[in-house]
């Protein structure tokens, strides 16, 4: 067990430091000085020279990219060239809407999906299937952007139920500000809700094809019965794993999602310092969505060790 | 992970009797088939020139004359679908391609080697994994300029992984088998070996993800063309489409739903034929439980 | 009263028709053999009594099981049924058990579904169970999970979990068929003790006519779903009176005319194997720390002369096919060396090793498994051609297999077809007709009918022992199977934990083993002759 955990941290932590040199290189060999490309053609030589100092661009490679990475470890980003405030409080303030918005898709994908793929797979063929994922392969279709904007014609035009974008900030009511991280979080959460119940549901169904499935309904345990106790538990390992690639899918789909509901979140953030060229914001949030992703798949790894005691032991 | 491979015994022509009963693959074949025809067509004809703005006929609703209604530039939306349909099938066409032919030697690669050089070229695998791929893909063509071109690049590096992952894990379920053994003691080389019985027998396996991964980039490329980084004007691209549409939502809602409908209706189609191959060649998915 | 009755039963599955008519019944306390071939309908009708069958499959008859009407039951009445008076035993011991779930929780879940006891109740009583088929609870604690267990363990637990609530019928599906010789013989001790303490039924089913012979009361003959033969065990195997009987019998028993056997001549080795030693390099239990090596063959010494039969015999694990891979040059031994034709394959590169590999081929146990399945039968047997100095013209090379599947009893027509348009049997001798196509001096056959059924068993070492006397080829046979050694090799060596503990004669070996490992195997092999006689002198 141990040694599996230990592994996992390394392969890791590796793949963070490679990760970080690799962000670090691509915006190193962009075409031309960065001070350059962040200032315009219009700066003149001495404002290039003094951003090129001020972002120490002059020191050594291998220097830069320590004092660089150094920094990120004590949390310390660097300033934000057109916002002009550290990079760690322009973080701060906009993951207080990524997070929750990434976390309630995340929960309501979940909970949409996994009753969704028990129901399908206890009913394999039958009508309620057909009809579940029929629904699950057009939600896997619908691009999430799109589907946000008929959600706002819907229940922002046409109903008025919900505002059609923006964010009021949590300061002025937790209710007014989850209100208006309801539609960003479903348009994001449906189509992760199709793929996963397809997942679960295809999960099921292999596993309830194995000999141990045949032994547990030889004791006379009823097929639901089979289903919750045997089932399930095996068919975890790749729903897990999906669970995993689908953080990484919502993170990259806040950035599109924030951009249609003009949410202020790190996505929006992101993508308005790449089109600015505020290379040390990019930078920054690049490494710091990146380290997220790693994260999680650690904690996916860690959970497949609580569910399969093969791996407990193995290794 | 492991991943078994049944592999199925027919013939070339029972496959066929077979795909021809199986709905999903019927349904994924047409629908696929249409979109590809409707792009072909347009190079010759479409009901409306794309490139001429009439602004007399500005953001028209649906009618006999304009069946999807115009744009506010006065095109002609239909038409604009049917242009729009090649950049997107190209751009991700182009970037399964790409994500093939380096992904699979790779992943074949990984599996007949295995040890260190298996364990170096997974770990990279995680690594470009760990960047989510969109993000990867907003800052490889926002640095490198908005475009078709680096729409395609940007995709096509995303699918490398994939591809190398999916023929790793297919070659690994081929390895210990009784006929590869065979061919070693017939003297065969890894290589030999891998192109003459690894790479057909993990066919299906790649047949169906790259529509998969068809179907994700044409996502993905709508994704970036909406944020402004795919196909640039006046070329019409979908994503580009529901970037117009997005403010005019209130006056001109059908501006957003048609191209809407066509992302949908393409990878749905795509997702139907992966779905179909791989029922029809996947012996295991007719179990009865 | 019979506990179990089964009356007409025919079961189709779709358009296929799987039982015809099938009648047979189990008294209590009496074992009912089940014996039939592959594909004749023993699982199905054991899946029937079970109601476990596919979706697709429509029964009609009566089965009858202590007066209950099994056929038109309700599903909550076999759930009832199903573990607490009829349990089952599965073939295959490795999938059988939840890999997530530990061995108590999977024996004292049944108890605790039927009697509604407290956990610590059910528990104690699995344990009970547990030590009663032999695990006990010092080295087998509940908490075990069964990827820590051998397949001969698991199969404890899959019978333990069967056996739980003492249930009035066991239904027992080739439950030895995937465990070798020695595991057969104790798992078949355990079960007869089970159903004689608790007056069971039990229904036997397998596609051995020893173990059967060994174990039953009554025999019940399936073929193609339709019953041929039923009676007392030992009257309807002595007298035979069934022509398929008969030809099931002969063919357990069948030995291949082999009219000039070759002893160990003195002339020039073919193959000699010169204190070889395999170590695998042991689990990582840490990140610095290894386990110490697994020794999978240790210090083996062997030679064969041109044209001999030798067999490799020993039990699954002992290290046998590691051997052979080395012999192939497919793996490479840790020390020691290999020399073939007088010349030293050990550590040669591949293309160095294309001459000794043109005279050394290979038979593979799984017919379904050794072909490429998506190529055509000339080129997969054409494979071997490949280490030819001079490459062969496409005309040269289609005469050549041609030739080869004429050998083997094929017809040359079959070189365009796919692999999956032959029958297991088939495509043995497609295997044997690549391995002939070089004109090889040594063939190594690693276990090449244990996968077969017995009528075909018997052609295929036909086929073997024909082309030794043709050919001259010399064979090395892997196998756990005594029935194969004896029919078919000039000597025999005893494997055991890597070791080559006894070798000689075949005849004499077997005939009169001397090391325990040996005398082992001897004793636990299936043999007809000896179970009829052994059963006969039973009953006076």
């Amino acid at each position: 067990m141990t040694a599996y955990l230990l592994k996992r941290l390394a392969i890791s932590v590796v793949t963070l430091a490679l990760a970080s040199m690799v962000v670090f290189a691509v915006l190193e060999i962009l075409p031309g000085d960065p001070a350059r490309l962040m200032l315009g053609m219009n700066a003149s030589a001495d404002q290039v020279e003094l951003l090129r100092n001020q972002m120490g661009l002059n020191a050594p490679l291998v220097w830069r990219y320590l004092h660089w990475a150094g920094g990120l470890l004590n949390l310390d980003l660097g300033r934000s060239y057109t916002y002009s405030v550290p990079v760690i409080d322009l973080v701060r303030e906009r993951l207080a809407v990524s997070l929750p918005l990434a976390l309630i898709a995340l929960a309501l994908s979940t909970i949409i999906a996994i009753p969704i793929g028990l129901f399908s797979a206890s009913r394999r063929g039958r009508a309620g299937d057909t009809i579940a994922m029929g629904a699950a392969q057009l939600g896997v279709a619908v691009p999430n952007f799109w589907f946000a904007l008929m959600l706002i014609y819907v229940f922002a035009v046409w109903l008025r139920l919900v505002p059609a974008g923006g964010f009021s900030g949590w300061g002025a009511g937790v209710w007014q500000a989850l209100k208006s991280l309801l539609l960003p979080a479903v348009a994001l959460a449906l189509p992760q809700a199709a793929i996963l119940a397809r997942v679960t549901r295809s999960a099921l169904i292999e596993v309830l094809n194995e000999d141990y499935i045949r032994t547990a309904r030889a004791k006379g345990l009823p097929y639901r019965t089979v289903l919750w106790r045997h089932a399930l538990r095996n068919a975890m390992i790749p729903v897990l794993t999906i669970l995993g690639l689908q953080f990484a899918f919502l993170l990259a789909g806040t950035i599109i999602i924030e951009n249609v509901f003009y949410l202020p979140g790190l996505g929006r953030l992101v993508f308005q310092a790449i089109t600015q060229r505020d290379l040390i914001v990019v930078e920054s949030v690049v490494m710091l969505l990146v380290a997220a992703v790693i994260a999680v798949n650690l904690i996916v790894d860690l959970s497949y060790a609580v569910v399969d005691p093969r791996l407990r032991s193995r290794q | 992970m492991t991943l078994h491979i049944d592999i199925p015994e027919e013939t070339f022509s029972s496959i066929l009797a077979k795909a021809f009963r199986n709905t999903a693959f019927v349904t994924g074949f047409v629908i696929t088939l249409l979109i590809l025809a409707m792009a072909v067509v347009s190079y010759i004809w479409t009901p409306y020139d794309v490139t001429k703005l009439v602004i007399a006929d500005k953001t028209q609703g649906p009618s006999p004359a304009h069946w999807f209604g115009t744009d506010h530039f006065g095109r002609d939306i239909l038409s604009m679908i049917m242009v729009g349909a090649r950049n997107s099938i190209a751009v991700a066409l182009v970037a399964v391609g790409i994500g093939m032919s380096v992904g699979v030697p790779l992943g074949a690669f990984a599996a007949a080697r295995g040890g260190l050089v298996d364990e170096a070229l997974m770990r990279v695998n995680d690594l470009v994994f760990a960047f989510p791929a969109l993000l990867s893909a907003i800052m490889i063509t926002a640095i490198f300029g908005p475009g078709a071109v680096n729409a395609i690049i940007a995709i096509g590096i995303f699918n490398i992984p994939v591809f190398a992952r999916v023929a790793r894990a297919g070659a690994l379920a081929i390895w210990p088998r009784e006929f590869i053994l065979a061919a070693r003691a017939a003297g065969k080389s890894s290589t030999q070996i891998s192109i003459e019985h690894v790479l057909p027998n993990i066919a299906t396996l790649l047949l169906v993800q790259g529509t998969i991964q068809f179907a994700l980039g044409i996502l993905a490329e709508a994704g970036l063309s909406y944020l402004g980084l795919g196909a640039q004007p006046p070329m019409p691209s979908w994503g580009r489409m529901l970037f117009d549409a997005q403010t005019r939502m209130v006056v001109a809602p059908w501006m957003a739903i048609f191209p809407g409908m066509a992302i949908v209706i393409t990878v749905l189609g795509l997702n139907l034929l992966g779905d179909g191959i791989a029922d029809i060649l996947d012996p295991k998915s007719r179990r009865q439980r | 009263m019979s506990l179990l009755d089964i009356e007409n039963l025919s079961l189709t599955i779709g358009n296929t028709q799987i039982l015809k008519d099938v009648g047979l019944s189990v008294a209590p306390g009496e074992v009912m053999g089940l014996v039939g071939e592959s594909g004749s309908g023993k699982s199905m009708t054991a899946l029937t009594v079970m109601r476990l069958l596919p979706y697709a499959a429509r029964a009609t008859g009566r089965v009858t099981f202590d007066g209950i009407d099994i056929l038109t039951a309700t599903e909550g009445q076999m759930c009832a049924l199903r573990g607490d008076d009829i349990g089952m035993v599965f073939q295959e011991p490795m999938t059988a058990l939840n890999p997530v779930k530990t061995i108590g929780e999977q024996v004292a879940e049944g108890i605790r579904w039927h009697t509604r006891a407290t956990r610590a109740a059910a528990e104690e009583r699995a344990r009970q169970m547990l030590d009663r088929v032999g695990l006990p609870s010092a080295k087998f604690p509940l908490s075990r999970y069964p990827h820590e267990l051998s397949g001969g363990q698991r199969q404890r637990v899959v019978i333990a979990i069967a056996c739980a609530l003492k249930p009035k019928l066991l239904i027992a599906d080739e439950p030895t068929t995937a465990l070798d010789v020695v595991l057969q013989a104790q798992i078949l001790d355990l079960l007869r003790d089970l159903v004689a303490e608790n007056r069971m039924g039990l229904l036997l089913i397998s596609h051995d006519l020893a173990v059967v012979t060994e174990m039953a009361d009554r025999i019940t003959i399936l073929r193609r779903g339709e019953v041929m033969e039923a009676g007392d065990t030992v009257r309807t195997l002595s007298e035979q009176l069934h022509p398929y009987t008969r030809q099931l019998a002969q063919a357990s028993m069948h030995v291949p005319a082999r009219p000039r056997s070759h002893g160990a001549n003195p002339g020039n080795p073919l193959l000699q194997v010169e204190s070889v030693t395999r170590d695998y390099p042991g689990r990582r239990t840490s990140l610095f720390r290894r386990a110490p090596a697994i020794r999978a063959v240790d210090d083996v010494s062997l030679s064969i002369t041109p044209g001999q039969s030798v067999a490799l015999v020993g039990r699954s694990g002992c290290g046998k096919s590691t051997l052979a891979r080395m012999i192939l040059a497919l793996d490479k031994p840790s020390s020691g060396t290999i020399r073939f034709r007088g010349e030293t394959v050990t550590g040669k590169s591949e293309a160095d090793l294309k001459p000794a590999r043109r005279d050394m081929q290979v038979v593979f146990q799984d017919p379904y498994g050794s072909f490429d399945p998506r190529q055509k039968v000339e080129k997969l047997v054409a494979e071997p051609l490949h280490v030819l100095d001079k490459k062969p013209t496409r005309a040269e090379l289609r005469e050549m297999v041609a030739h080869a599947l004429h050998e083997v009893g094929l017809d040359q027509r079959d070189m365009d077809k796919y692999p999956h348009e032959f029958s297991g049997g088939q495509r043995q001798r497609l295997s044997i007709a690549r391995a002939i196509i070089t004109r090889p001096k040594l063939v190594v056959a690693d276990e090449p009918v244990s996968a077969l059924d017995v009528s075909i068993r018997a052609q295929i070492l036909d086929l073997f022992a024909e082309l030794n006397q043709k050919l001259g080829i010399a064979y090395l046979f892997i196998t756990h199977d005594l029935t194969v050694a004896r029919a078919i090799t000039d000597e025999v060596l005893i494997m055991h934990e890597g070791k080559i503990v006894e070798r000689g004669k075949t005849s004499e070996v077997l005939g009169h083993p001397q090391s325990e490992a040996a005398r082992a195997l001897v004793m636990a092999a299936p043999d007809l002759h000896r179970a009829i006689a052994k059963r006969m002198q039973e009953q006076g």
